[in-house]
């Protein structure tokens, strides 16, 4: 009965549909269409670098990528994939220690004055430019300490870039863990690093490798901070030569391969652009897709 | 106090983030120090970079050593900082606005966390594909089409282009990717606040017999507005020091006044990368430490705004305002 009473009243009120009403729904309608579009506009380009990226760097694939160097030397990445690992690693081999290590510091003991100012300063060191970290390891430790062009002066550019990262996403990860597991172990006679170690860093793995991951692409991605500290060379690692004269030699990486190739005239080198560009935003976007997939949506940037 | 070896050293690893920072600041400053001396103030007044004959004798001005005719004055690359990172400002606030709204009332919620990683998605790729992606497609779409169209229609306006519209490389192409990088920084900040509105101030709009659209525009966007705004001041913060994209794009134009959105334009962070390589061959070693001081002004300009994002979106302003009331 309620129901025919309301169709009813419906039916009663449509005729009398204002002006002003009918230009209010206009108006919302518009409105809508509006904010789809702009959707579409937000989401579309990221497509379109995908497919753009993906079909020419898709086209410019062969084997040959992985056996040659780059011009003159041959026509392929070898040099700067080979570059990129080495870089990366290295960076990781710095950052990861010190992120984690300052994530636990700021999680467990860091709820006071000290605690608050590192966050602040970390937050500045998040938001400073890369080319001015850049610029920072060219004069300093390319200048100043002697370390000239190479993957020590680059690595640790990038370290300093992915440090605040880690430590904030460490943090946030270590904060979840519910403080009774915290003294369910103090209270059973552990020490203060066993309880860091074998409690809470194994109940906030995830978060903490999910940080890594993350650094990991960033440093891949990065290029200004490494033109003027890991310089570039059209040549693979010698793997003859001893240890050290990797760490005192130019290095090739995919970044500065996008950057530089795609400004030449010929097609080969664009080719090779498209392909850098395709095998780091595969890399990038597979940790990123990953990461978020296996950690449903926690907000940690 | 009991000293704890443990507590000792996670704290020395958590100092490098300050000690970098410090050693960082401390550098560039030391470093700059004599390009300071010499410019003065007229490095942010004079408005053109000239390193001087750095082939030439250097001469010495003032107790240093400096190529004869050096001025550096970097007001040119000042300006094409703040009108890159504007117009991208103007283009991505909309956008990212509309697709914010849009996700948060109009897709149900089973896709909606697809179609927001993908705005987070955008946020990752590397800033020198987006370079790529931007010499590629976008320069060449502006050359060709919409500079042309836009010059066509509205060339007598002389901000937008006087009829001659350039090749396509220039400051409304660094500004769109710009802006296409900074949107999903600004669309998640409000996308998180919008889902944070509490159901009664909806039901209430709704109650009202507000449209659905109204209620968003009218009852929910007064109420983020704070954090809206902490948003876009910090998609500022990241476009102020955006390098390799706009390096990509802006067709290197150093040391010209933009005169119209074809124009070729050089922000502070790509002209640093475009000039160091001439820079190092100036024997008096002036020019790189100049470029030092762009740095130093490039570092100062987005800590104040990256302070401007925390002050706005710690609430600070919001508690002052609930105090008056």
């Amino acid at each position: 009965m309620s129901a025919t009473a309301s169709t009813e009243t419906a039916r009663a009120a449509k005729p009398v549909r204002s002006a002003q009403e009918v230009r209010r729904i206009v108006t919302s309608k518009i409105g809508w269409i509006a904010c789809g579009l702009a959707l579409i506009l937000v989401i579309g380009p990221l497509i379109d670098i995908v497919w753009v990226v993906t079909y020419n760097g898709v086209s410019a694939f062969s084997p040959t990528l992985f056996t040659s160097s780059t011009p003159p030397t041959g026509v392929g990445l070898w040099n700067a994939i080979e570059g990129t690992i080495v870089i990366s690693i290295l960076a990781m081999a710095i950052a990861v220690p010190v992120g984690i290590g300052a994530g636990i510091y700021l999680s467990e003991y860091g709820n006071n004055k000290l605690g608050n100012t590192i966050r602040f300063l970390s937050d500045v060191l998040t938001g400073t430019p890369s080319i001015v970290l850049g610029y920072f390891s060219y004069i300093c430790l390319v200048g100043a300490l002697g370390w000239g062009l190479a993957a020590p002066a680059g690595a640790v550019t990038i370290a300093i870039l992915v440090i605040p990262y880690l430590a904030r996403i460490t943090e946030l990860a270590l904060r979840q863990v519910p403080n009774t597991m915290r003294e369910a172990a103090f209270a059973l006679g552990a020490k203060e690093p066993t309880v860091v170690f074998k409690i809470i860093l194994p109940s906030a793995a995830s978060g903490v490798v999910t940080g890594a991951l993350l650094a990991l692409a960033i440093s891949v991605g990065e290029t200004a901070p490494l033109i003027y500290t890991a310089g570039f060379s059209n040549y693979p690692v010698d793997a003859t030569a001893p240890i050290h004269s990797l760490l005192h030699n130019q290095i090739g990486y995919l970044t500065y391969v996008i950057w530089s190739f795609i400004e030449q005239p010929d097609a080969t080198s664009h080719a090779l652009a498209f392909a850098a560009a395709f095998l780091v935003m595969l890399f990038v976007l597979l940790i990123n897709i990953g990461v978020r997939l296996a950690v449903k949506r926690t907000k940690f940037v | 106090m009991t000293i704890r070896p443990f507590r000792l050293t996670l704290l020395g690893l958590s100092l490098l983030i300050p000690l970098a920072l410090a050693a960082v600041v401390l550098f560039l400053l030391s470093f700059s120090w004599q390009a300071i001396g010499y410019s003065g103030f007229s490095f942010i007044t004079h408005e053109f970079f000239n390193m001087g004959g750095i082939d030439g004798d250097p001469v010495t001005v003032r107790g240093v050593s400096v190529p004869a005719g050096a001025d550096y004055g970097i007001l040119v690359f000042i300006l094409g900082t703040i009108l890159t990172s504007g117009i991208a400002i103007l283009i991505a606030v909309p956008l990212s606005v509309g697709a914010a709204i849009f996700l948060a009332e109009s897709i149900p919620d089973k896709f909606r966390p697809v179609l927001s990683m993908l705005v987070e998605l955008v946020a990752v790729v590397p800033s020198v594909v987006f370079g790529l992606w931007g010499v590629a497609v976008l320069v060449p779409f502006i050359g060709n089409i919409l500079g042309p169209a836009i010059s066509h229609t509205l060339g007598f306006i002389s901000v937008l282009g006087g009829g001659d519209s350039g090749g396509g490389y220039g400051l409304l192409a660094a500004s769109v990717v710009l802006a296409l990088m900074i949107t999903p920084i600004i669309a998640t900040t409000l996308l998180d606040a919008l889902l944070q509105v509490p159901k009664e101030n909806r039901e209430s709009a709704f109650a009202l017999g507000a449209t659905h659209f109204e209620v968003v525009t009218k009852a929910m966007m007064p109420m983020v507005r704070t954090t809206l705004i902490g948003g876009i001041v910090l998609a500022l913060g990241r476009a102020l020091g955006e390098t390799m994209a706009v390096l990509m794009v802006s067709g290197g134009g150093s040391n010209a006044m933009p005169s119209s959105i074809f124009s070729p334009v050089a922000t502070i962070a790509s002209f640093i990368v475009s000039q160091l390589d001439s820079a190092e061959s100036d024997p008096t070693n002036m020019a790189v430490r100049a470029l030092a001081e762009m740095a130093l002004v490039l570092f100062i300009i987005t800590l104040v705004t990256n302070a401007g994002a925390k002050v706005l979106s710690s609430g600070v302003l919001n508690n002052v305002r609930n105090r008056k009331h």
